[in-house]
């Protein structure tokens, strides 16, 4: 790879190139013709990006949320959650991805479970720590009041939790987003291709690819944002506000 | 092996005189005398790590310094707009957002996003990893402030102390536990995500990863990414550390 970059001319970025490559089809060097880039691929790769990204944000919900809740409203295993959640930072995703793909092996249902193992540490981590912060006394007087442990998590303790937890659950998106780009080394053709192949697609691929994929991250970002903000009870808002 | 075995007693006089050569040149390639690299399954190359483990030093140097320069300007950057959204309250939803939005770009764009104005380089890289931190640094040091009790700030002010000092001699002090637990996220997070530097052309331990036959190798995946996690651990404590030696009130609690 480095043997073939120095090959290549020095790489001038530019943004006005990058756009172009977007919307038109560019030609390339080496596919013999065959022209690349253009909005088609755009969003045939961005929409790969997507569903992998989406399957395996709702993959990471679906374990790491019943294991913190429960964990959580039961208040053990403190150590073990935050401890996840800390681990989970330290793993360099470059490097989980290519040993995936060389020890493992490449495909779609791979990816889809390493990016869901990414999501796992936030969402866990921080649906414990929302479900811990519920102060003990709304606890005590939901119990008081007749409910039972199955409500108070249902009707008192998530809803409370719900800030700390969709703030997990943003932090997986980004965190499976992110990692989505680099799953062309999975095999999966996701915006990353314009990225990791400069040699086919040009600068002007890997800044579009860039600029794709942050467009990308940021939808998803202020999708999120959205639905926190659906989720979020009425009487917490406005003890926000207050706050 | 009977043919090659035949094939070793035709060597050229001259050939034979070097020595041992015959015989180790007509070995039969098996699985089992192939060198640990060149078999078709294996994880982990001992032999292969310990011979070329210095390889990893500089670029193992390269991340080390691209982490604690974009942390400190990254808390340098925060902690100062943190103070002003102290004091500043509308302030607060902008910077929020602006650092939200900053960290919430892959940083893999984010690092390409910037080629076109800083060109390839460490700068670059510095510049990309820097904004990660802000969002972090920033919203723990806002925490913290505001975690300060009121009656511990009136006692203050009614022993005389000015706004001023109230802020450097009481407020910052008592955010310490939180200030350090957002740059010790920070940190590590930092550590990992600078492994992607290679794409900004910023070196470190991605260029170990990255390339054809580093790809296909997982022993050179398994140390840089043994390298990365150690490094992360590495710095956790000495931040640990640091919070240890900044609280000295928390340690006589504790006991």
């Amino acid at each position: 790879m480095s043997g073939l970059a120095s090959l290549l001319p020095p790489a001038a970025y530019s943004f006005g190139g990058a756009f172009e490559f977007i919307f038109s089809e560019q030609a390339s060097n080496v596919t013999g013709g065959k022209k690349v880039g253009g909005i088609e691929q755009v969003l045939e790769l961005a929409a790969t990006q997507v569903q992998v990204s989406i399957l395996a944000l709702l993959l990471a919900l679906l374990i790491a949320l019943p294991i913190g809740l429960y964990f959580g409203h039961r208040g053990v295993g403190e150590l073990l959650a935050v401890g996840i959640g800390n681990a989970g930072r330290a793993v360099p995703e470059l490097a989980l991805i290519a040993l995936v793909a060389v020890v493992i092996g490449v495909g779609t249902l791979t990816l889809v479970l390493v990016l869901a193992a990414l999501g796992i540490a936030p969402i866990l981590t921080n649906t414990f720590v929302g479900i811990r912060q519920v102060d003990r006394a709304s606890v005590d007087a939901a119990r008081g009041a007749g409910m039972t442990e199955f409500q108070i998590l249902r009707k008192v303790e998530l809803p409370l939790a719900v800030p700390s937890i969709m703030q997990g659950v943003r932090g997986a998106s980004v965190n499976i987003v992110a990692t989505a780009t680099i799953a062309p080394l999975v095999g999966v053709l996701t915006l990353g291709e314009f990225i990791l192949n400069e040699n086919v697609y040009g600068s002007d691929g890997v800044l579009a690819g860039a600029i794709c994929t942050a467009v990308l991250a940021l939808i998803f970002e202020f999708g999120l944002a959205a639905l926190q903000r659906r989720l979020t009870s009425k009487g917490l808002k406005l003890q926000q506000a207050s706050a | 092996m009977s043919a090659l075995g035949g094939l070793s007693g035709l060597v050229h006089p001259s050939l034979a005189a070097i020595g041992e050569v015959g015989e180790g040149f007509f070995k039969e390639r098996t699985e089992g005398n192939l060198p640990c690299q060149a078999r078709t399954s294996h994880l982990f190359c001992w032999d292969w790590a310990t011979e070329h483990i210095d390889r990893y030093g500089t670029p193992t140097l390269q991340q080390a310094e691209l982490v604690v320069i974009s942390v400190i300007a990254g808390f340098v950057i925060a902690f100062a707009l943190g103070l002003l959204a102290h004091r500043v309250r509308w302030l607060r939803p902008p910077l929020l957002a602006g650092t939200g939005i900053l960290f919430a770009i892959p940083s893999i764009a984010l690092f390409l996003l910037l080629l076109p104005i800083t060109g390839r380089g460490r700068e670059t890289a510095i510049i990309a990893l820097t904004a990660y931190t802000l969002q972090i640094i920033y919203r723990n040091v806002v925490l913290g402030l505001d975690n300060v009790p009121g009656p511990v700030k009136d006692a203050a002010r009614g022993m005389g102390l000015t706004s001023r000092q109230i802020l450097w001699k009481v407020e910052v002090p008592m955010a310490v536990p939180e200030i350090i637990a957002g740059l010790r996220v920070a940190t590590v997070s930092t550590v990992a995500i600078a492994t992607l530097a290679v794409f900004a052309g910023g070196g470190g331990l991605g260029t170990q990863i990255l390339g054809e036959a580093n790809l296909t190798f997982p022993t050179a995946i398994v140390i840089a990414m043994v390298i990365v996690i150690a490094m992360g651990l590495f710095f956790d404590l000495i931040l640990l550390t640091i919070q240890r030696l900044l609280t000295p009130w928390r340690r006589v609690r504790v006991v």
